[in-house]
């Protein structure tokens, strides 16, 4: 499964690693949900780096849609929030 | 999976053709501009940088006339002492001068001071304007790459339908020869066993061998024939036979006659 890291590329994770990684993302998504700053800020590393050191990052010219997005290591909860309504951070 | 990273995948997906509509590279764009606004953010901080090295010199030209204006107090001090009014005046009055110019480079000092604080307000307020940015323009990014690779991967299948179909069109149009020469050659056996064509293929002709059969097998009929009849003649049958048929021509005479009563 193809994984984007934003701001860093894109990162071939083996589906097996998926389910240590599925629970730092629900952890992250309550944490944003409770406005945990703290919190937010610690899992979102814990989870980029678990993405970083199981998957095999991909070249950045790989023309591959990426099945899994998750945002850069220095965004805030609120940029995230944002990103995660319908609009995102796209207009329109 | 629900959490960000699914939850991100679908919007960043849903906005994917969107981000294709516009005629130019917008990853190309979005990288200008990012260089730009770095660009200003470097003037920015070099402006900050040159207000505070003017400060810098202010501070120094202050500490210059402090100097200089503490030496005249002392000269006018020690001039007093040794009862030289006129030279004690002299220092007193040029340290005055000096007073006047520390206090214009003072005000010059704090104006200065001000506007670099406004100033690396405004490169704080910048950095964070272009950090924004980058994020932005890596969700853009990353949505063109993904809906420039769907897009592909579309054309892709069509490309592979359109030589599906060309193939497809490629085995009817054999099948249907196939029948055709099928139903042909039905037809032309039906004609021939008909009698309607002649077989120009020389399998229905007769060869030599054949020929010869015939003619040997025809002269046996003769010669079996010949034999019959010689036994009829010589055997009782064959004259029951021909009796048999001097009654059969006398019942038809009598019902000819009948006829010619009527």
């Amino acid at each position: 499964m193809i994984v984007r890291i934003m701001g860093e590329g894109q990162v071939l994770v083996a589906d097996s690693r998926l389910p240590g990684l599925n629970r730092l993302d629900d952890e992250l998504l309550a944490e944003i949900e409770d406005g945990d700053h703290e919190g937010f800020r610690k899992t979102l590393g814990a989870l980029l780096e678990a993405v970083r050191s199981a998957g095999e990052p991909l070249p950045d010219d790989a023309l591959q849609p990426s099945e899994l997005i998750l945002p850069a290591a220095d965004a805030t909860l609120e940029e995230v929030k944002a990103m995660l309504k319908d609009d995102g951070l796209i207009p329109g | 999976m629900s959490g960000v990273m699914k939850r991100m995948g679908m919007i960043f997906r849903a906005k994917a053709n969107k981000a294709l509509d516009r005629a130019e590279d917008p990853r190309e764009t979005l990288d200008y501009s990012y260089q730009k606004q770095l660009e200003l953010l470097q003037k920015v901080r070099r402006g900050v940088a040159d207000v505070a090295t003017s400060r810098k010199r202010l501070e120094l030209q202050l500490n210059q006339l402090q100097g200089q204006s503490t030496k005249l107090e002392d000269q006018g001090r020690k001039a007093l002492a040794l009862g030289r009014e006129d030279l004690a005046r002299e220092a007193l009055s040029r340290r005055a001068a000096l007073q006047q110019q520390v206090t214009d480079l003072e005000t010059q000092h704090q104006t200065l001071q001000g506007e670099e604080e406004k100033l690396t307000l405004a490169a704080q307020r910048l950095q964070a304007k272009v950090d924004a940015f980058r994020t932005r323009k890596e969700t853009i990014k990353a949505t063109y790459t993904a809906a420039q690779a769907q897009t592909r991967i579309g054309e892709a299948f069509s490309g592979i339908s359109e030589e599906m179909g060309d193939v497809g069109m490629a085995i009817q149009r054999a099948e249907d020869k196939t029948a055709q020469m099928q139903a042909r050659a039905g037809a032309i056996d039906e004609l021939l066993a008909s009698g309607a064509l002649d077989d120009q293929s020389g399998m229905a002709t007769k060869d030599d061998i054949a020929a010869e059969l015939d003619r040997i097998s025809g002269g046996t009929d003769v010669e079996l024939e010949l034999q019959r009849m010689k036994a009829e003649l010589a055997g009782g049958s064959p004259q029951q036979a021909i009796e048999g048929g001097k009654q059969d021509q006398a019942q038809q005479s009598q019902t000819q006659h009948r006829f010619d009563k009527q």
